[in-house]
């Protein structure tokens, strides 16, 4: 069994170094447009592969976290805001298993 | 400093939506805590260290799936490699005889919506108005997570089934506003939900961890992105990641 507290103090120093480092060093905007694409496209390619299937497995009903995510989606395709379409998924997960368990 | 003052204030009004936000988002993080093993205590430690919703959640799943240390330690800078780009974009914004203190210590909070308010705030950023978003938004970040961590344990199996997409409903309006306006964004995030069903079932991928198998489809489809489709405007890019 590993010890929790040194993953803590692992990912708050990675969490830290990754965000202190360009506002003390950098002091010009990053040129390559490899570097500065790859730097925009990864939060969307991450966050996607986070959540799907993942949201699918993580309901007691595969079709309750289906329909969470279609919901999700769709309201955020409409620009709800973050808590919104958190809340909004939240309830249609309750709500349809309330139905289907 | 009584300028400081007001923009600290300013900083407080304008953290407070944030903070609620955080709050009820940190809840379901804390549950996913509690699943990974981490007590109430450690969760609310680590949420105040990290301060970073989708970094968070990928060492609590990476440390349930009994990954290493170095594991922890790529998944998180993977995780959270956006916040790279958007301290770059912060060092353009803050004077520049802004003293190491205040750059230190505004890298501390850089999240997506920290990173918004302070990039909107007018003309060059005083530290002390990021400072008072800080003030309030990591206090509700960390007792969002500690509750989650704590009142996961007594919460009905029924509702602990639906708080836990919450935390995937953040992602997805995270991710689905560029999706819609940029058709590269929209392409990537059905190619990348794709590419995770197909990795967690092909035989020669499944037997890596979900943290690995993250890792390398990130890297590999952010790059290949990053190739083919290089972004025209930066500076537009950076505002809205």
């Amino acid at each position: 069994m590993k010890n929790i507290w040194i993953y803590i103090l692992v990912s708050a120093g990675v969490s830290y170094i990754i965000r202190a480092t360009p506002l003390v060093l950098i002091r010009r905007e990053i040129t390559s447009p490899t570097l500065r694409s790859f730097l925009y496209y990864v939060p969307y390619v991450t966050l996607a592969v986070m959540t799907f299937p993942a949201i699918v497995e993580a309901t007691q009903s595969p079709v309750a976290g289906a329909l969470a995510l279609a919901a999700g989606a769709l309201l955020a395709w409409r620009g709800g805001s973050l808590f919104l379409v958190a809340a909004v998924c939240c309830l249609v997960v309750l709500g349809a298993e309330l139905i289907l368990l | 400093m009584n300028n400081s003052q007001t923009n600290f204030r300013r900083g407080v009004r304008d953290g407070m939506p944030i903070a609620l936000g955080y709050f009820a988002v940190a809840f379901t993080l804390g549950i996913a805590a509690r699943n990974a093993g981490f007590s109430a205590l450690q969760a609310m430690v680590e949420s105040l260290a990290n301060n970073a919703s989708a970094g968070e959640y990928a060492v609590f799943s990476l440390v349930s799936a009994g990954a290493g240390y170095w594991e922890v330690a790529v998944m998180t800078l993977v995780a959270n490699a956006r916040y790279l780009l958007m301290s770059c974009s912060l060092s353009q914004k803050l004077a520049p005889e802004t003293p190491l203190r205040h750059r230190m210590l505004v890298a501390f909070d850089v999240t997506d919506e920290i990173f918004g308010i302070s990039i909107a705030f007018p003309g060059r950023l005083d530290p002390w108005y990021t400072y008072g978003a800080m003030a309030v938004a990591i206090p509700g970040w960390g007792l969002g997570t500690f509750f989650g961590a704590a009142a996961g344990s007594v919460l009905p199996l029924r509702l602990m089934s639906a708080l836990s997409v919450g935390l995937y409903g953040m992602f997805l309006a995270i991710i689905v506003p560029p999706a819609r306006e940029s058709r590269v964004v929209r392409g990537l995030v059905l190619l990348s939900f794709a590419a995770s069903f197909i990795a967690g079932r092909w035989a020669l991928l499944a037997g890596v961890s979900s943290g690995v198998r993250t890792i390398f489809l990130t890297v590999a489809i952010s790059l290949g992105a990053a190739v083919l489709f290089p972004i025209k405007d930066p500076e537009g890019a950076a505002e809205r990641a």
